[in-house]
């Protein structure tokens, strides 16, 4: 007895650890993609719920805003742009010694002026002489960050980065390249399972093989095949309606032989029955096959969908890299190129796209695991 | 493109799909009501689409591709096995190789490994289904996706600065120098790895999960009563009992492995000794204005290793039906 609650705690406690090890990567890029762009720079992920020093250089405006109080010369603002919950610390005027003063202390400056920085970004800067300075004048600062949650970067990622164009490109490559070959191969695999013809076997042979034919075989012939055509009607050699095709093709060989298995597992007699009764094989297939299978279709629909969602290779070959086409995948590839220090741009990017995979995988888990099984316990 | 000629763009296209079934279907229906006996015309409505797809985007291409492997860069004339000279005295191409060997001996092995655990762990614990949903969900995500996850753990700062990769925060808080994971050679290709592994886990433990409830429980315990040890009834039973489901785990993310092409292109596009011969290829067909005849050799020593795997397939499938 007391070994087997060793035992049990040693498994809880293994198991445990591999939930955190799996958990930590997505949950890091989840909390990051909420936070503010600047403390999310320069600060980890698992920081964010505590306050956070930060060192920023601002700057002061210039001699227009200045008043003239008692021969006095005074320049009155706020550091922050905006409102801000920074508190700061300690400021400094030169950029070797960013700490100098405390907030409330009061700086003297080379001119004789007096600088003089508060703890919520007030500023009070007074000289005897009129300001002449046209651009502002650098203050160092040390602030405390409060935890900062925001949507921005979503916003910035959306609209003015393009993976919300993006998004939509992948739907718009995505659904048809799902519905299209369920549709087609589930006529074959019918034919497949209970038509008679020549070269039955050898096609199904041949399904098989192409289970696991690499997609690389096919990129180059198929690259200038389009090509080719998009030249003689001298229409671009890539659109939405090739990678629907490239993505049938590729999705073709497993779909078919997935619904294959499915449909030859139904119980004969209820088709032998039908026939006998002088149903044709389209009527056969339109009712009773096609309502049997919705479950199989169900897990085949969100493999394939899968799949399409998260090719890269694809995308990058069959379609325009241009903002009307680049899929989402495609479009992170690049950002990851383009804005690869900015990490509010690349986790938010991240996570829209995987918004979609992630829903689905929630809400529809066990016909996304039935498939998956029954793929790999066969092929 | 608005919201509204998506949806035109994409109901269009499943529409057609839809008609030419229905509407040929129809016709033979109209046409063949003198005969009896349905034709194996209606076996060639049912598979045209497919086949000449499956001819168009499988068959043709296998063939062309091994064609063009044996032709100058723009597939018009003949050079014999140059390309494959070639390719054999290429330093990249070496690299792939051995990159690619690491990759299968490595990933296939370890996600097998780890599902085969933590789906035996799961079994036994209130909380394992939660668990297995966890271990699962990278399965859902992209690899471009999971690429942008990793870099984030690797990131690399200066050593006087605050890390924001959490893999170099837990080694600067254990008090060593952080290290810029993705650029050290040879020992990247181990965090890229990880990143696979991370992903593939999740597949071989739903199949092992499903495979476990076919383990007979009186077979268990029986072994219990005899005072085995959870370790040996795993290795002496669980594991010979799995080892067709092994087999097929292993095979297809050896498949998967083999075709190794998004995480290397997002997170170092080959760079720092990282280079997999899919990345080449993708590499080749734009290098210099695109080289089909390079190419095309890439293709076709991948698709070589599969070669096996595709036999074996067969072969299974011929012993299923029969049964």
């Amino acid at each position: 007895m007391k070994k087997n609650l060793l035992s049990s705690f040693l498994a809880q406690f293994l198991l445990l650890v591999f939930v955190i090890v799996w958990i930590i990567p997505t949950f890091g890029l989840f909390v990051s993609s909420f936070r503010d762009k600047d403390l999310l720079a320069i600060s980890g992920w698992w920081t964010s719920l505590i306050t956070t020093q930060v060192n920023e250089i601002h700057r002061t405006v210039n001699m227009e805003s200045q008043i003239q109080e008692n021969n006095i010369y005074i320049i009155k603002e706020n550091i922050f742009v905006k409102n801000s919950k920074k508190k700061i610390s300690s400021f400094g005027i030169t950029s070797k010694n960013i700490n100098q003063f405390l907030v409330k202390e009061t700086a003297t400056l080379k001119d004789g002026s007096k600088l003089t920085v508060y703890e919520n970004g007030d500023y009070i800067w007074k000289s005897q002489k009129p300001f002449k300075n046209k651009k502002g004048r650098r203050i160092f600062i040390t602030a405390s960050s409060p935890p900062k949650f925001t949507f921005d970067n979503y916003k910035e990622v959306l609209f003015k980065e393009g993976v919300g164009q993006a998004f939509l490109n992948t739907l718009t490559v995505a659904i048809p390249s799902t519905i299209i070959p369920l549709i087609i191969c589930s006529f074959f695999a019918y034919a497949l399972s209970w038509m008679k013809f020549f070269g039955r076997d050898t096609l199904l042979a041949l399904i098989i093989a192409s289970l696991v034919v690499p997609l690389q075989m096919s990129l180059i012939p198929l690259l200038s095949f389009y090509n080719d055509i998009g030249a003689l009607f001298n229409i671009s050699s890539k659109s939405y309606p090739g990678v629907w095709l490239a993505h049938t093709g590729f999705g073709l060989a497993s779909t078919t032989f997935l619904l294959r298995n499915f449909i030859k597992s139904l119980p004969h007699e209820m088709m032998e029955a039908a026939k006998v009764d002088g149903a044709t094989h389209y009527d056969i297939f339109l009712k009773i096959i096609l309502p049997l299978s919705i479950p199989a279709f169900a897990s085949i629909f969100i493999l394939q969908f899968l799949w399409v969602w998260n090719d890269l290779l694809v995308g990058l070959v069959f379609l325009d890299q241009v903002p009307s086409e680049i899929i989402i995948t495609a479009k992170l590839r690049e950002l990851l190129g383009s804005r690869g220090e900015n990490w509010e741009i690349l986790t938010t990017g991240a996570f829209v796209s995987m918004t979609v995979p992630l829903l689905i995988f929630f809400l529809l888990q066990r016909y996304f695991i039935r498939g998956l099984v029954a793929g790999s316990v066969k092929g | 493109m608005t919201i509204f000629s998506i949806i035109f763009y994409v109901s269009i296209g499943i529409l057609l799909c839809i008609l030419y079934f229905h509407l040929s279907n129809l016709l033979f229906d109209f046409f063949s009501k003198k005969y009896s006996n349905e034709s194996s015309l209606r076996a060639f409505i049912f598979i045209a689409p497919a086949f000449i797809i499956l001819l168009i985007y499988i068959l043709y291409p296998v063939v062309e591709t091994v064609r063009l492997s044996f032709f100058d860069k723009y597939g018009r004339d003949f050079v014999g096995i140059s390309n494959y000279i070639w390719a054999i005295k290429d330093p990249e191409f070496k690299r792939g190789i051995l990159n690619n060997l690491g990759w299968l001996l490595i990933v296939p092995t370890l996600s097998t490994f780890f599902g085969l655990v933590i789906a035996n762990l799961a079994d036994r614990i209130w909380w394992g289904t939660i668990a297995k949903s966890i271990i699962f969900m990278p399965m859902a995500i992209s690899f471009v996706g999971a690429g942008v996850i990793w870099k984030f753990v690797y990131d690399y700062r200066g050593p006087g600065d605050q890390q924001i990769g959490f893999l170099n925060a837990i080694i600067v808080s254990l008090g060593f120098e952080p290290q810029a994971w993705i650029t050290i050679p040879i020992w990247n290709n181990l965090f890229l790895m990880a990143i696979m592994i991370w992903i593939q886990t999740g597949l071989a433990m739903v199949i092992f999960s499903a495979a476990l409830r076919g383990v007979p429980k009186e077979m268990l315990e029986a072994a219990r009563i005899d005072g085995a040890s959870e370790l040996k009834i795993f290795t002496s039973i669980i594991i010979p009992y799995l080892n067709q489901t092994i087999l097929v785990i292993w095979t297809i993310i050896t498949i998967v492995v083999l075709k190794i092409f998004d995480i290397i292109l997002a997170m170092t596009n080959g760079q720092w000794q990282t280079e997999v011969l899919a990345n080449l290829m993708f590499d080749w067909m734009f290098r210099g204005g695109g080289d089909s005849g390079r190419g095309s050799v890439f293709a076709i020593v991948i698709m070589v290793a599969v070669v096996p795997i595709m036999i074996l397939n067969i072969y299974r499938h011929k012993q299923e039906e029969k049964i």
